[in-house]
């Protein structure tokens, strides 16, 4: 008997339909990935699992838990098997505990709750599962706060609080999304051995192929709610069978027309040299002395104009402390920074400062959160032209709007839409026409598709290459993935605790990495193409 | 922790400085000689003269500040020009009626508003969610002399169970007095418990919105379990701001129902000091309650660290 089977089933909000007739199963001890856009349904399978979809919605169908329909189970049945037979984690670490009970409340809440055991026994086994997940007692007792707590560090306790019970299916959701590689293969391989050990069932969700691939006996590929293909990992990903399946993999392996760089000449378009920024640290106790914090630790390296590089690292090494100094955002504490051969890190005033604005924008991560819901595209896409010198009348401002959102894939009648009526990927295109309305020289991209879908992705990676072909843009892109360093940039920089640890041709770097921080993020950066071959080879 | 407190208090104590400047200075400017509104109409020139002399009014601004200022720390308000008394004296007397209003009035106003809020953020969007906001927004509308009124004609006049006003002093002993606060207490407490039934509600509901509600969930919590064990705490951050600015309210802006049961309140001292020009105990009343409000928001914020360890934390 198969540990899940859901039949069937569909999901509806008010008439929006959101599932239609998904069917799927799963055995134990295996790992079974939903893999979709967003929207297209993952998040709400898993919620329609655990009944706890959002309010209003209705579901239909089946869904077994080794033979029995909880489809149809009453709010106490649930209630029961929640956190007891199946165990959920969830896409957001920072915010998945909650802030004012500690991580021994927690995880032993729901011991305390299903087994009614005293509080000792709880914390006692709560001690255990903690440890177990690689939070050990000295560093991490009972008492500590979430907010103690790294990201990766929280995930575990989420997954304690999953486990905890050894539940026997554990849905994770895009559990490892918001953490860097590092921490990411980590979390993905403490959840495989807690599978194996108690003989779970995994429903893994996930947008992302390479860890699928890596993870996944068998996989179902959702779009707009419907099944669109299912069957073993290896099969469907390396010989789809449906078109919307070959896109999607084709998307995820997708590796952009880069122009050859020009050869670098003359004086660098950006030199940075020996810079360094420290922190006020925190004081532990009253009158003890701060010790300052190095965020960025005697870094030097030059750019050519034209020249696209890929600042990579672990999240806080360091390197968008070193991205908020390049674009003058920050001062650095020593060293000095020249674009153009100009110093702009220690400009004497807001007119110098404005002159080096002109030449360097920024693309951020999240299309969303950067522009103001209340201004239309034109007035968000013109808005560094008061950098220029001589303000441009209305018309000559519309003109120049008209121009750079053509350039990046849009209309010019798009100007007068509010950013809720363009989707992600337009939002990001927005993003990257603010950004060169200037007629910038260097531009950084920090995360600049991480909040995008594979599809989107693609064709973003698309457009910063064209642009750098057109307009001689240089490109810092600032990332973990080392996919996007290996799509987007001739030259990798690798940042570790606020040092440059290793820098060289992107190819060279990435093939064979000399220090042991580029060698731990290659490693644990999964590669789709590499995993499917080895996988193949497996299976002879 | 310590530094946390410690930063509290410093900005309490600038706060209640500056406070002090103000308060000096404003009563400086306002027109009206005090010592010829003290001796009346018919006083002679001499005489006002004699008084201004004694009472310091010709001294130096500067002096004066600093007598004032350096004779409140040591609790000593002067004396009121009308009733002729030490001025501490006089609140010292109008305290023991309105403190133990406003904390009575507070804790019956969390009695009711903190269960209501709990019972309509749980019920969110249904009939009894919406009728319970109904009768809070009654009690917000509702002026609360009125309130007071219908209190007085149900409970003390048809019922004869308390008094319909005024107040018999402690020395009676505790009964009395509680019996003669009760009715004003629950008239205080009715649009400050509707206030805080909507914070309340409105606060838990955004909680409910949070991650953490759903990993409780997840756990196989039970949505009233969640609601007390996850929601409720996390919520009380609002809750306790809102508290701390009813309870200023309550010990000194009570004048309306202070007058409806004669009560020998505060907020009536401060009324009368002011249309009287009793200057002096305008001042320390003021600088009383500036004082209090200050004491209130730093026990707020001392409650917010309990309620939150990220406050607590060196950072």
């Amino acid at each position: 008997m198969a540990l899940l089977e859901i039949e069937r089933l569909s999901v509806s909000i008010g008439a929006t339909s959101i599932l239609r007739d998904v069917d799927m199963t799963l055995d134990r001890g295996m790992v079974h990935a939903l893999v979709g856009e967003s929207g297209s349904g993952k998040t709400m399978t898993a919620l329609a699992l655990m009944q706890l979809l959002p309010h209003g919605a209705a579901m239909n169908g089946h869904i077994r838990l080794a033979g029995k329909d909880i489809a149809t189970a009453s709010e106490s049945e649930m209630c029961r098997l929640r956190g007891a037979e199946i165990g959920m984690v969830f896409q957001e670490p920072m915010t998945a505990l909650n802030p004012v009970k500690t991580i021994g409340e927690q995880v032993a809440e729901g011991i305390r709750w299903h087994t009614g055991a005293s509080r000792a026994e709880a914390e006692e086994q709560a001690r255990a599962m903690l440890d177990r997940v690689g939070l050990p007692p000295a560093r991490f007792p009972l008492d500590r706060y979430p907010h103690q707590l790294s990201g990766g560090q929280r995930q575990r306790v989420v997954i304690a609080i999953a486990c905890a019970l050894k539940p026997r299916l554990l849905i994770a959701d895009e559990p490892t999304t918001a953490l860097d590689v590092i921490l990411q293969a980590q979390i993905l391989d403490l959840l495989k051995s807690l599978v194996a050990e108690n003989d779970m069932g995994l429903l893994l969700i996930s947008h992302d192929l390479a860890v699928v691939a890596d993870m996944a006996d068998r996989i179902t590929i959702l779009r707009r709610g419907e099944v669109v293909e299912s069957g073993e990992t290896v099969r469907v990903l390396s010989a789809p069978a449906d078109p919307y399946t070959r896109r999607f993999t084709q998307a995820s392996l997708h590796m952009p027309d880069r122009p050859a760089p020009k050869a670098a000449s003359g004086t660098p378009l950006l030199s940075v040299g020996n810079l360094t920024r420290e922190y006020p640290g925190s004081r532990i106790e009253l009158f003890s002395r701060a010790v300052p914090t190095r965020a960025v630790d005697n870094v030097s390296f030059e750019m050519a104009e034209g020249q696209s590089i890929a600042l990579v690292g672990r999240s806080g090494c360091g390197k968008s402390t070193l991205a908020r100094m390049v674009l003058a955002l920050d001062r650095p504490t020593s060293g000095e920074i020249r674009l153009d051969g100009q110093r702009i890190d220690n400009l004497p005033d807001d007119d110098a400062l404005r002159q080096a604005r002109q030449k360097m924008q920024i693309v951020f991560q999240d299309p969303y959160g950067s522009f103001d819901p209340r201004q239309k595209a034109e007035t968000l896409v013109a808005e560094p032209l008061h950098l220029l010198d001589r303000k441009p009348t209305p018309v000559e401002r519309r003109e120049r709007v008209a121009t750079v959102l053509e350039r990046v894939g849009l209309s010019p009648d798009d100007m007068d839409k509010y950013p809720h009526q363009f989707s992600g990927g337009q939002r990001q295109r927005l993003a990257i026409a603010r950004a060169i309305i200037t007629g910038p020289k260097l531009v950084v991209a920090d995360e600049p598709v991480s909040a995008l879908d594979v599809s989107i992705r693609a064709r973003i990676l698309d457009l910063f290459a064209d642009l750098t072909g057109k307009l001689g843009l240089a490109w810092l892109f600032i990332t973990h993935d080392l996919n996007v360093a290996r799509a987007m940039a001739e030259h990798v920089i690798v940042m570790d605790e606020g040092r440059i640890v290793e820098q060289g041709r992107t190819d060279d770097v990435l093939q064979n990495p000399q220090s042991e921080a580029a060698r731990a993020l290659v490693a644990a950066s999964p590669d789709l193409r590499l995993i499917l071959s080895g996988k193949l080879r497996e299976q002879g | 922790m310590l530094s946390y407190l410690l930063k509290r208090l410093a900005i309490g104590l600038v706060t209640l400085f500056v406070a002090s400047l103000v308060v000096f200075a404003v009563l400086e400017v306002v027109p009206g000689d005090p010592a010829r509104l003290m001796l009346g109409m018919g006083a002679s020139e001499d005489a006002i003269a004699a008084l201004r002399d004694q009472m310091g009014l010709n001294q130096p601004l500067a002096l004066r500040y600093l007598s004032w200022a350096g004779h409140m720390l040591i609790g000593d308000f002067g004396r009121s020009y009308t009733y002729g008394v030490p001025v501490r004296e006089l609140i010292a007397e109008r305290i023991a009626v309105s403190l133990p209003l406003a904390v009575m009035a507070l804790l019956l106003s969390m009695a009711v508003a903190i269960p209501v809020g709990l019972f309509s953020a749980a019920r969110r969007g249904r009939a009894s969610d919406m009728a319970v906001m109904g009768v809070t927004q009654l009690g917000v509308a509702i002026p609360n002399f009125w309130f007071a009124l219908l209190l007085v004609y149900v409970f003390a006049v048809t019922l004869r169970l308390v008094p319909a006003g005024g107040f018999p002093g402690w020395s009676a002993g505790p009964g009395p007095a509680f019996q003669a606060l009760i009715l004003p207490a629950l008239a205080l407490a009715l649009p400050q418990a509707a206030i805080l039934a909507r914070v309340t509600r409105s606060a838990l509901i955004e909680t409910l919105s949070e991650d953490y509600i759903r990993t409780a969930r997840a756990k196989g919590l039970t949505r009233s379990a969640v609601l007390y064990r996850h929601a409720l705490r996390n919520a009380m951050i609002p809750v306790l701001t809102i508290l701390g600015l009813q309870f200023a309210f309550l010990l000194a802006g009570t004048i309306i129902i202070e007058n409806v049961f004669y009560l020998p309140g505060l907020g009536r001292l401060v009324f009368q000091a002011i249309t009287q020009r009793d200057l002096i105990v305008v001042e320390g009343l003021v600088m009383l309650l500036v004082a209090t409000i200050i004491l209130v928001n730093l026990v707020v914020d001392l409650l917010y660290a309990a309620v939150d360890p990220r406050l607590r934390s060196p950072r």
